[in-house]
């Protein structure tokens, strides 16, 4: 069995890590990863489920224990571009909640709360399997993001609602578990289809414009994966396989000739650990790098340099 | 490959990429505008929690996150799904399936974190989620002649919001109709009498607002309060209608007609029949 994996490591990634390390420490962030994203929906859960009132609201805008409001800061940016100007209470919640992205990295929302990040995920993971590569050619730019950002604020501006909100599959799925789906399932699952047919890492990768949002603040966050030992590195591509934003990684891993940091520094970068559990050779480690700093060693700019 | 040449061809692939990105953003942000017009009227059927702003604004400041459906201590409030005509994820309820019970401290109100449900209501008295309609006369078996007042008795704001009117009942002749009537100056809106209708299908409903009522034109005056505001006709008043009548005689316009205040003729002028005075004699059989 082993033996027919690593012939195909593209399929199976991280296949030498579980004969190594073993199948949990092989899967140890996504483990944890799953159980903050299914704790989180859980505490919501708790309320209509129990009665056990812990969370209410969902993850536009929540109140923890009747007294910590927590507000989404994209979606209130939307209200705002829509010419809507909130209670403090949501000013409040939005500080709380970008402060703490600040800190932890951003689009650790993206890896640790979303909800769709389990549905892209298993679209993600059943695409490896099944060996689908390419699909319809559809190879959208990474930037897309952020077109699609601008926009969703620029309708707000336009049609004086929250536009995206009607869309928005991240919030669709949290409210819909919540609240009833309705007919929801649908565009979930044209995301999944999306993800799995037509384009790697689709939705979280290229389109999401919330994911796109929460890139910004882990521009200067320090809580990042380093590639510390990258002089270790025995080029299995096993991490390369299955990041979902696997162009934040290459230039820590590779630009130690060129004296790069080791520091994912990429605000795309999910902080989603998965490159710690598939590397054999424990290459990856979480790490607090100092703001700013980073600036200085700025891969592009090095990059820049080699090739002038 | 030259450096030059690598920047150009680099340039090229940023347009490329840059311009097929554009284009399906621009595809994704033109549908989703048509959509969110489709979806900016209200379902006549659904109506928005007590202090809802007015429904343009509603739908920039609401951010969907149903802590007005929890705080809701009668389970009232939905958040729409997509398939429905109302803004995905924005809360409503269904008069005929549960009006709102309209609670003394409106818990939904304060549940709201942005204020899409105003917090400036505090008197659920002042709340207007909408408007009582009694929109089927020829179903309402009030109309009938029949005793019902379902409606009237179950208003919360008993007496004021519903009223009962009596009217003749023309196929007994003897009977009268209770007729409810609604007034817009104290309607909530609440939706009790929707749920509470006997009828099948409802006869009376509560609209939103703007389907419920009527406006007249801007430049229509009444006559009787201009003339009421201004202290006195606005216009040269009427000269008094004059009859031409026997001297002696008036007529009284407010019904009392004809008014002969002639002297009475004398009596020995009146011409006498024999016999007469002796069946005019009183006290003689």
């Amino acid at each position: 069995m082993v033996k027919k994996l690593k012939q195909n490591p593209a399929r199976f990634p991280g296949a030498e890590a579980i004969e190594n390390k073993g199948w949990i420490k092989a899967h140890r962030w996504l483990l944890l990863r799953r159980l903050s994203q299914l704790s989180i929906l859980a505490l919501f859960l708790a309320g209509p489920l129990f009665g056990l009132w812990i969370v209410k609201g969902n993850i536009a805008s929540s109140l923890t224990f009747d007294i910590l409001p927590l507000s989404d800061p994209y979606i209130l940016l939307q209200s705002l571009a829509a010419g809507f100007v909130p209670t403090a209470t949501a000013f409040i919640g939005a500080a709380i909640v970008l402060a703490a992205y600040f800190f932890l990295g951003g689009r650790i929302y993206c890896s640790w709360v979303c909800p769709m990040n389990i549905v892209t995920d298993t679209a993600g993971w059943l695409r490896r399997k099944l060996g689908i590569s390419g699909g319809l050619g559809l190879s959208l730019s990474k930037q897309t993001r952020y077109w699609l950002l601008a926009s969703t604020l620029i309708l707000a501006a336009i049609t004086g609602t929250l536009v995206w909100e009607a869309v928005n599959p991240v919030t669709l799925l949290y409210r819909g578990i919540l609240y009833g789906m309705g007919l929801g399932w649908l565009l979930i699952l044209a995301v999944f289809l999306f993800d799995l047919l037509i384009s790697k890492n689709g939705w979280c990768g290229h389109l999401c414009p919330m994911g796109a949002f929460y890139s910004l603040p882990a521009l200067i966050s320090p809580v990042r994966i380093s590639a510390v030992k990258r002089e270790q590195c025995n080029d299995c591509m096993d991490c390369f396989a299955v990041c979902p934003e696997k162009q934040v990684i290459y230039t820590p891993l590779r630009g130690a000739d060129q004296g790069i940091s080791p520091v994912i520094s990429s605000p795309n970068c999910t902080n989603c650990g998965r490159c710690i559990d598939v590397c054999n050779e424990s290459v990856f480690q979480f790490g607090l790098q100092q703001p700013f700093k980073s600036k200085s060693l700025s891969p592009k700019k090095e990059v820049t340099h080699e090739s002038t | 490959m030259s450096a030059q040449n690598k920047t150009a061809s680099n340039r090229r692939r940023f347009l490329k990429e840059s311009g097929r990105s554009l284009g399906i953003v621009m595809c994704l942000a033109l549908g989703l505008g048509v959509n969110s017009r489709q979806g900016r009227a209200l379902p006549a059927r659904a109506l928005r929690p007590p202090g809802a702003l007015p429904e343009d604004d509603f739908n920039a400041a609401c951010i969907r996150c149903g802590l007005c459906v929890r705080d809701c201590p009668f389970d009232i409030l939905h958040l729409a799904t997509p398939e429905q005509h109302i803004p995905t994820g924005t809360p409503y309820f269904i008069a005929r399936e549960k009006g709102c019970e309209m609670c003394e401290d409106i818990p939904c109100i304060p549940a709201c974190p942005t204020n899409a449900l105003n917090h400036d209501l505090t008197n659920i008295d002042d709340a207007r989620m909408g408007l009582a309609v009694l929109v089927d006369q020829e179903a309402c078996i009030a109309f009938q002649g029949l005793r019902c007042e379902v409606c009237f008795n179950i208003c919360p704001v008993r007496g004021e919001a519903i009223t009962l009117e009596y009217i003749h009942n023309q196929r007994s002749d003897k009977h009268a109709m209770f007729i409810p009537i609604v007034h817009s100056d104290s309607c909530t809106g609440c939706g009790k009498c929707e749920q509470a209708c006997i009828l099948d299908e409802t006869a009376i409903r509560v609209l939103p607002m703007a389907l419920a009522k009527g406006l007249l034109g801007k430049h229509y005056r009444l006559g009787w309060e201009q003339k009421q505001q201004a202290g006195g006709s606005m216009v040269t008043p009427d000269t008094e209608h004059k009859y031409n009548l026997p001297e002696g005689m008036r007529y009284d316009y407010d019904g009392v007609g004809l008014i002969d205040e002639r002297p009475a003729a004398a009596p020995e002028e009146a011409t006498s029949v024999p016999g007469l005075d002796v069946l005019n004699q009183k006290g003689k059989p």
